[in-house]
């Protein structure tokens, strides 16, 4: 009696999912048509350029590992913009959380630069976590509390992050080794023992020969900090939908009258995931220093620490339907558009800007078709509506 | 261009009829093969239950929607109805539910709006006023054309939507539901008007679900369940009882035995409590009241003179700015919601989608709302116990006979009153002290209405103390014990069970006081 229902939902869950799917299919397609004739205006194939994006982003081992490496800081990013967007609050501080967070982390790296790797690692995650809440807690506490606009006050707190690291990176946190007039802005090497370890899978022989190497990825930068941010991921669709503390998120997120019907402290909840994709944006940061770069520097602009990552990982969470599991194979689309675009830009030689452009129209379309989905949605509920009593025949 | 606005009406409209006609939505057959007609004259009811397809049949009339079979006859012409402008054309009008008119503007202004003007650019207000005077002096609809529509009561304003409708030159006019927001002496002004304009040859069509309404008003009643016609019958010689049972398919219960009232000791009080509304104004002044366990309370009053306020506040919902409120003799007046509802006080809000349910979550999810972190439905103090959570949710679905799919549904896919009986479910579970029920049954089909006013006569019996906020006079009348009236944000009047009187209920709802028959 109850199987049998229970068999519906899941079948009307998969078609929900396959309608979500087509139209960010379709966005893609669109993007790329879009790009093809940027690219003929250039004089350049489109079918040329995007193979060898294709081939850039996946076609080697080493390919590959840039792309992971590429959507390691985007998926920790991503994963807390699916706790806040779901809870209600539009997160855009991704970048300056990620700045934050990073800070923290090399400076707790740095003064314990003595201890074992086992003490700095964990020490230098939990600091650039709890910083990076701190900094995204800001504009939670002012929305909550004061009703500032989170939009603005993350974009705003966005340069006042990138300002402060200019000027530690340019006095208290710089390399002595540079001290000078014409130094570069960045601190001191991490210790050895305190980079994160390199990430590869020894295959047994029957494998290695398809992928002509007995230790995938063995030669690459890929780095643990993948492994950390599936685990979260997956830590964090439980958070979300089998804890307490996820109800409330997302009942706040969804219905804050409700909400507080229920006896939810709407303010506090707002403030705590705010908090949590500040400090998921904070690993994102100390990550990217302690797996790869094993400093932190800057060209002074904003992306130049973060690469951007703060802002993609907007776009892989409403990508990844605002669901961390999503996030992750969104993410790795997202490293792979990055990392193959430069291969593309070698190889065509076209200039850097368009690759740019590409990236930004396929943004764009995706972004512009979750409204087309969630509109499509409206419009089968209005009709819907028009007669209520539908669940039941479907039921009988 | 002239309106023939000033020669007495003779409309043109002898007959319309609706052979057949069909509407799909996707994957609902929101109205079957229904026929129907309406003649000069005459007073139609269109009478269904919500979601029988009535609004949608009126739509079709209207043009707002296209029939996917069927044909619409005019005088025994067919004809195309393509938008609402073509139906305004054929001399069709409809009044909606929700007013259309602009609250900044004047009626004059709303009525010349859209209507093309002699002077260009230039609204003609001046000549629509005169006009709009005579055709209010015709009908006795007593409107100023020059006061703007914001500062209109609320059956004015329908007023001034039925002058526009004939100032469109209007023969035929739907009127959907339009007692819903009227007190009891609005409803027979209006019922005046009807019949002045049937005796002029209008033809009119009254959409309602209100049976002694559409006994008294209508010649004949057309009775639609789940988009088909059941029957169209002539109103003398049918019942309220007759018309019920063709509405639901089944027999129905109009008046409920009811035990005599056992009153217990006082489980909230309220004294003297002011609270603002949303706009910042006095929505509640110096309120107070007792009610205790083993009665039910109705408040009555037109939509709007502060009971939603009175339910906010006694939820925790809507700070106040003076008085004190009590549970069991225990100052609540700055607790939070779930502190009171700790105490045993439940409340079914008005507004059951925005308050009582999380639309986007499963049914399961929903019946949890309060209680979602007591240690019933967790694990461990962290975890949802969703093992436990749909264990409650299957016996809740079937003590309930709530229609749906499943616990896993979201909640948003569930009719109105399916939903209502979910938050009936949750709430009751609790066994309350206090039920504040707001609304309970807005919405909701006459046979999940038969069930919701049971459990609440089943939960007085039991000894809780119930106040129940409604706009729905039978309901206050079936229900209460005693009956409070709410006008403007006061407790005007309060009546017994036994001493209850039609006349005088309407006149305190009106806000004249009924120490002063002369007004």
């Amino acid at each position: 009696m109850t199987s049998q229902p229970h068999r519906l939902a899941w079948a009307t869950a998969l078609l929900y999912r396959a309608q979500g799917i087509l139209p960010l299919a379709i966005a893609l397609l669109l993007a790329l048509i879009v790009a093809s004739a940027l690219l003929l205006a250039l004089n350049a194939s489109p079918i040329e350029a995007y193979s060898s994006m294709l081939r850039g982003a996946f076609g080697t081992e080493n390919a590959t590992a840039e792309t992971l490496v590429k959507a390691i800081p985007i998926l920790f990013v991503a994963i807390g913009i699916c706790i806040a967007f779901r809870g209600g609050v539009t997160n855009i501080g991704g970048e300056g959380q990620m700045i934050a967070g990073a800070v923290a982390g090399i400076t707790v790296t740095l003064a314990l630069a003595q201890a074992p790797g086992i003490v700095i690692i964990p020490a230098a995650i939990v600091a650039a976590f709890v910083v990076g809440a701190l900094y995204g807690g800001i504009a939670g506490f002012l929305k909550a509390y004061f009703n500032v606009n989170e939009i603005l006050s993350t974009i705003m707190l966005n340069q006042v992050a990138v300002q402060l690291m200019n000027f530690l990176l340019n006095g208290p946190l710089l390399d002595p080794a540079e001290a000078g007039a014409n130094h570069i802005p960045k601190t001191a090497r991490i210790a050895e023992a305190a980079e994160l370890p390199r990430l590869s899978f020894v295959l047994p022989e029957a494998v290695a020969g398809i992928f002509g190497t007995a230790d995938l990825f063995g030669r690459t930068r890929l780095h643990y900090g993948l492994v950390l941010a599936v685990l979260l991921a997956a830590l964090t669709y439980i958070l979300l939908w089998r804890t307490i503390i996820g109800y409330r998120i997302r009942a706040v997120g969804e219905s804050e009258r409700a909400a507080r019907y229920a006896g939810i402290h709407v303010k506090r909840y707002m403030v705590l995931s705010m908090m949590l994709a500040g400090g998921f944006a904070g690993l994102a940061g100390i990550v990217q220093v302690l797996g790869l770069q094993y400093r932190l520097q800057t060209d002074g602009s904003p992306a130049g620490f973060t690469g951007s990552a703060g802002f993609n990982g907007i776009v892989a969470a409403l990508f990844g339907g605002l669901n961390p599991l999503g996030a992750v194979p969104a993410a790795i689309f997202f490293g792979g558009l990055l990392v193959g675009a430069q291969k593309m830009q070698r190889d065509l030689e076209v200039s850097a800007s368009l690759i740019t452009a590409i990236n930004g129209l396929i943004v764009v379309f995706v972004v512009s078709s979750q409204i087309f989905t969630r509109r499509i949605t409206r419009r089968q509920q209005a009709a819907l509506r028009e007669r209520p009593p539908i669940p039941e025949e479907a039921s009988a | 261009m002239t309106q023939p606005i000033n020669q007495p009406v003779t409309p043109a409209i002898q007959q319309l009829q609706m052979q057949g006609i069909v509407k799909r939505f996707p994957g609902v057959l929101a109205v079957n093969q229904v026929d129907f007609e309406v003649r000069a004259g005459e007073i139609h009811a269109l009478l269904g239950e919500n979601g029988a397809g009535k609004s949608t049949l009126m739509k079709m009339l209207y043009g707002l929607y296209q029939p996917d079979a069927g044909r619409i006859l005019l005088n025994g012409a067919p004809v195309n109805i393509r938008s609402p402008h073509d139906a305004i054309q054929q001399g069709i009008g409809m009044i909606h539910q929700h007013f259309m008119l602009v609250p900044s503007l004047t009626a004059a202004e709303n009525v010349a709006l859209g209507m093309r003007s002699s002077r260009g650019l230039v609204l003609d207000t001046d000549r629509v006023g005169a006009q709009l005077r005579e055709l209010a002096a015709r009908y006795n609809l007593k409107v100023d054309p020059d006061i703007p529509v914001w500062q209109l009561a609320v059956g004015e304003q329908q007023r001034v939507e039925i002058l526009r409708a004939l100032y469109r030159g209007a023969a035929l006019l739907i009127l959907d539901e339009p007692t819903a927001v009227l007190t009891p002496q609005e409803v027979d002004d209006l019922f005046r008007v009807l019949r002045q304009m049937t005796a002029d040859g209008h033809a009119l069509i009254f959409i309602s679900h209100k049976l002694h309404e559409v006994l008294a008003i209508s010649q004949r009643v057309t009775v639609l369940r789940d988009g088909q016609k059941v029957a169209t019958i002539p109103t003398a010689g049918a019942t309220r009882l007759k018309l019920a049972e063709m509405m639901v398919g089944r027999p129905v219960v109009l008046e409920y035995e009811r035990q005599p009232v056992q009153r217990g000791a006082a489980r909230l009080s309220l004294h003297e409590v002011s609270a603002r509304n949303d706009r910042g104004h006095e929505g509640l002044r110096q309120v107070s009241l007792r009610l205790c366990s083993g009665e039910i309370v109705g408040v009555a009053g037109v939509s709007g003179n502060g009971q939603r306020e009175l339910a906010q506040v006694i939820a925790g919902l809507r700070p106040i700015t003076g008085g004190s409120i009590q549970v069991d003799g225990r100052p609540v007046t700055t607790a939070d919601p779930a502190a009171i509802n700790a105490l045993g006080v439940s409340h079914i809000p008005e507004e059951r989608m925005v308050d009582g349910v999380i639309k986007e979550f499963t049914v399961a999810e929903n019946l949890v709302l309060q209680e979602h972190g007591h240690p019933r439905f967790t694990r461990a103090g962290l975890f949802m116990n969703f093992r436990r959570i749909g264990e409650a949710c299957r016996e809740a679905i079937k003590a309930y006979e709530i229609k749906t799919p499943g616990g896993d549904t979201p909640i948003k896919n569930l009719s109105g009153g399916n939903i209502q009986k979910l938050v009936l479910a949750r709430e009751l579970s609790r066994r309350p002290q206090v039920l504040i029920a707001a609304q309970p049954t807005r919405g909701v089909d006459i046979g999940a209405t038969e069930y919701i006013h049971r459990r609440l006569l089943a939960e007085r019996d039991r000894g809780t103390a119930i106040l129940l906020i409604s706009e729905d006079l039978d309901e206050i009348l079936a229900l209460s014990d005693r009956i409070l009236v709410m006008y403007e944000g006061r407790i005007v009047g309060e009546i017994p069970r036994e001493q209850v009187n039609i006349q005088q209920l309407g006149a305190l709802m009106a806000g004249s006081s009924p120490a002063r028959p002369g007004d």
